[in-house]
């Protein structure tokens, strides 16, 4: 391209991919107004589920990609839940500016990224393990119907694609 | 679906008065389900909602069809409701 920085390449991600059964995990789920755990079966129980895993509230890729879901008003067709290894505290922060209709897992020992091996360790942040960008459209048999996980850092997932994914469901 | 125990108790995290209504489930041998709600008080419309008030702890008992706030209440309605069973 020609510009003067540094896309830094990712190894490649042993994740769930279309077709398999998606790992499911119990961890603490915040809403609005409280937080519980709660496992991702319980959610595909009720339908289809979106799980966007994101890094850490605050940083920007987590804000892009909130305001993006809200825009494309997701949350009205899906399930909705995000997954970041940020405090139920600073999820709740998240949630009171955007995520509207959305609920987010709180993972901060980066387990479930570990489960779904998108597991990213942070240059310069030591001891740090957050989980790399994803997309998982699980159905209600929590089969994965559509996934993107990021192969760069930083990378954004394809909303087009996504779209198209909820609306084959 | 997962089975959702009767009981479900809205807490806050590291409060002592909800402590002692945790205790008191354990000792019961009582399945409970843990909602923590906000440190600011103005932030708990969803106790206000189910029990009037916004303190916590505060139980929801779907056995009895019951809920209610204040931990020494909390404690000795489950001594009354299940300390027999004990």
């Amino acid at each position: 391209m020609g510009l003067d920085f540094d896309v830094v390449d990712l190894p490649e991600a042993d994740h769930p991919d279309v077709g398999d059964t998606a790992p499911d995990f119990t961890r603490p789920l915040v809403d609005e107004e409280f937080w519980e755990d709660r496992s991702l079966a319980s959610l595909t129980d009720e339908g289809p589920v979106l799980l966007v895993a994101h890094p850490m509230d605050g940083a920007f890729p987590a804000t892009y990609v909130w305001n993006e879901i809200d825009d494309r008003g997701w949350a009205d067709d899906v399930t909705v839940v995000g997954l970041s290894i940020s405090s139920v505290y600073e999820h709740k922060d998240l949630l009171g500016e955007r995520g509207a209709d959305a609920r987010l897992f709180s993972d901060p020992g980066a387990g479930v990224a570990a489960e779904y091996g998108i597991e990213h360790d942070l240059d310069g942040m030591t001891g740090v393990t957050e989980h790399r960008p994803a997309v998982f459209l699980i159905d209600g048999d929590r089969t994965v119907q559509y996934a993107w996980v990021a192969e760069t850092w930083p990378d954004f997932p394809n909303y087009d694609d996504v779209d198209a994914a909820i609306d084959d469901l | 679906m997962t089975d959702e125990p009767p009981i479900t108790l809205y807490r806050l995290q590291a409060c002592p008065f909800c402590e002692r209504v945790v205790r008191k489930l354990d000792e019961y041998g009582l399945e409970y389900r843990s909602r923590f709600v906000e440190p600011m008080h103005s932030d708990r419309n969803v106790v206000k909602r189910i029990s009037g008030k916004r303190s916590v702890p505060a139980i929801v008992d779907e056995n009895t069809g019951l809920t209610m706030s204040e931990s020494g209440n909390i404690v000795e309605y489950l001594e009354k409701t299940y300390g027999g069973e004990a």
